[in-house]
């Protein structure tokens, strides 16, 4: 069997924020009707996770969903289960209305860390990153430069980029210029 | 700078996250429609100034289709709203009636 990379390698870059792809994860695009019982159960037990409120991201013990529109959601698990967990969750929504997909080998996932950080991805996100109006569990679908992207905040101020994979290398190139040591601007701090 | 409330999650966009898809509540004219009908329907487009209604994408956030009513003269903005509606709802022509009292567009007005 081949064995799986990431499309960086793990590549990082230290300077006014800590930027690092952070390797394979396991992702499944899942759309379907958010007030079916079936639908949520599903997930649940896909992830542990409760459904999240609107632009949020929930946890649960084998991984956590994200909102990504009114009737599709984003689960990440480990990257090793995806499979696995896509097939569950077709057997458990058969005669439902849905659509699960695993994307995990479409990805790229990234992180951006520091006191810098908020900073680093307004430079090139359309989103207001002042820190009462993105929060821990906030999630927003947006673009990132000239490429789509979604990002969340963590518990521990530690941003999370998910993007495609053929735009990994300007992913990393962009987050890396934006947080150029000599490219500071100070608009949070 | 264009910005319009996506009614489908609640962000704040501004223009370069949306994608403009002409406008709204167009009648569909197909197979069967005189030629006439077929014309209109495929060239024939409102170009006021002023008051208009326009399809938007959010396309790099939920990538929902919403409608936006919009003066193309100052950008003001009266609201947005669903995409599954073929007229806008009463609070939106309301919210235009309040600004722009004598408004008219196509079969709609004041
Ligand atoms: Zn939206």
């Amino acid at each position: 069997m081949s064995e799986a990379v990431s499309a960086l390698n793990g590549a990082s870059f230290a300077g006014l924020a800590r930027v690092e792809e952070t390797g394979l994860g396991g992702m499944i695009t899942l759309r379907g009707d958010f007030a079916s019982a079936a639908f949520r159960a599903a997930v649940k037990t896909a992830t542990g996770g409760d459904l999240p409120d609107t632009r949020r991201i929930a946890f649960g013990d084998r991984g956590a969903v994200a909102w990504m529109s009114p009737d599709e959601l984003l689960l990440l698990v480990d990257y090793a289960e995806a499979a696995a967990v896509t097939a569950s969750l077709a057997r458990d929504l058969a005669g439902e209305h849905h659509m699960a997909v695993n994307v995990s080998d479409a990805r790229a996932c990234f992180t951006v860390n520091g006191a810098s950080a908020r900073e680093v991805i307004a430079k090139v996100a359309p989103v207001d990153l002042a820190p009462g109006q993105f929060a821990p569990g906030d999630f927003r679908r947006t673009r990132f430069a000239q490429v789509a992207g979604a990002f969340w905040l963590d518990e521990a101020d530690v941003f999370h980029i998910v993007c495609f994979r053929s735009v990994a290398a300007y992913m990393f190139n962009l987050l890396s210029t934006a947080a150029h040591p000599q490219a500071r601007v100070g608009v949070y701090s | 700078m264009l910005i319009l409330d996506c009614p489908y999650c609640g962000v704040r966009a501004e223009e370069t996250e949306l994608h403009a898809g002409g406008e709204a509540h167009l009648k569909r004219f197909g197979p069967g429609s005189s030629d006439e009908d077929f014309h209109d329907y495929l060239f024939m487009r409102e170009n006021p100034r002023g008051v208009h209604f326009e399809r938007w994408r959010h396309v790099s956030g939920c990538g929902k289709w919403f409608h936006a009513a919009r003066c193309t003269q100052t950008l003001e903005v009266f609201g947005t709203y669903s995409a599954q509606t073929t007229e806008p709802p009463q609070q939106i022509t309301d919210a235009i009636s309040a600004k722009r009292p004598g408004w008219t567009w196509r079969g709609l007005s004041d």
